[in-house]
């Protein structure tokens, strides 16, 4: 029973990555409407981009972490 | 009537799937940590394929960066040129994101991403195995910039490392929470910084690998070889922006090494 529950667990951990997803695309769309506005400040602003999307992202993979965690160390 | 007994077979081949309970392979089987030599355990010095293909990443650098260049052409021949480019574009990175001083610690911050791109590539050769997919592998690369960027930020400011914590621009009542949760960001950075590497090549692969294995069905073939086609192109992508994301937080970390105040 506390497996299966575990299961569900991950499961409902599993929904961060997709809420990490709408981060980096409001990260993105957000650059690139911004980009299409002034493209020639957009070259420079491509590392802000990666960076801001890595931070975006860093919170949807602690909830893959704890899927993963639910699934193999519980 | 081919197709009647391409149809014919698909429904044979669905029900003898359904009796044998699945897939055929398991999704998961191209990570395991095989011994080169016999069939032992895995100990701490065991040639395993992890080693093979670390060694096989690092003989790929070599040949691009040294045989590559090793002309020195006034007018650079396809490899040296690749190699130019390759050195240029972290060189750029590392200057624009870390400054003049962060210029001398470009040597490692290449060799991380040239490891990384060649690991991710290598991965890519069907029937390879991809190093970085391992968090064995991905948590040393992240510790190493950890503890090497920490140890760094104390031996260049001293004390005043410390200041990276305190938020000189916030309201003095915010500093002291504000601190707590600097202390807590900066000490996950090496967890998030290796499972984002680890987590998208491992996740990607394992798509693949579902895919195929849906590819047992004769009627779901077809669908499953545009499906790897696609994903495949994706991976190539993905293999070259996480070995960027990982360089560019890097270099990040330095910057905030050599300059901690807000």
């Amino acid at each position: 029973m506390e497996g299966q529950l575990a299961h569900i667990g991950a499961g409902i951990a599993g929904l961060g990555t997709g809420l990490a997803a709408l981060g980096v695309g409001n990260v993105a769309a957000n650059f690139l409407s911004g980009a299409l506005r002034n493209p020639s400040a957009a070259a420079s602003q491509t590392a802000t981009l990666f960076i801001g999307i890595a931070f975006a992202e860093a919170l949807g993979i602690f909830s893959f972490l704890i899927a993963l965690l639910l699934m193999f160390a519980v | 009537m081919a197709t009647e007994m391409e149809a014919a077979q698909g429904a044979d081949a669905a029900a003898h799937g359904g009796e044998a309970g699945g897939l055929v392979f398991h999704p998961m089987d191209q990570f395991i940590v095989k011994p080169l030599f016999g069939h032992g355990e895995v100990g701490l010095f065991t040639i395993t394929n992890v080693t093979l293909w670390m060694l096989i990443a690092i003989l790929g650098i070599v040949a691009m960066m040294v045989l590559g260049t090793s002309r020195r052409a006034v007018i650079p021949s396809r490899a040296q040129s690749v190699a130019e480019l390759v050195y240029g574009f972290i060189y750029k990175m590392v200057e624009d994101v870390t400054g003049k001083e962060g210029l001398r610690y470009f040597p490692y911050i290449i060799t991380l991403f040239l490891f990384i791109v060649f690991a991710n590539f290598l991965g890519l050769i069907p029937m390879s195995f991809t190093v970085t997919s391992h968090f064995a592998v991905t948590v040393v690369l992240a510790l190493a910039v950890f503890v090497g960027v920490t140890a760094l930020g104390f031996i260049k400011n001293g004390k005043s490392f410390l200041s990276l914590f305190w938020v000189s621009s916030a309201p003095l009542a915010l500093r002291p929470i504000l601190a707590v949760i600097e202390v807590i960001s900066y000490f996950v950075r090496p967890v998030s910084h290796s499972i984002r590497l680890a987590g998208n090549l491992m996740a990607g692969h394992a798509v693949i690998k579902v895919f195929a294995g849906f590819a047992a069905l004769a009627v779901v073939s077809p669908l499953s070889i545009v499906a790897i086609t696609a994903m495949y192109g994706l991976e190539v992508m993905v293999a070259l922006i996480q070995a960027y994301v990982f360089t560019i937080l890097t270099c990040v970390y330095l910057k905030d090494a050599l300059h901690p105040h807000h």
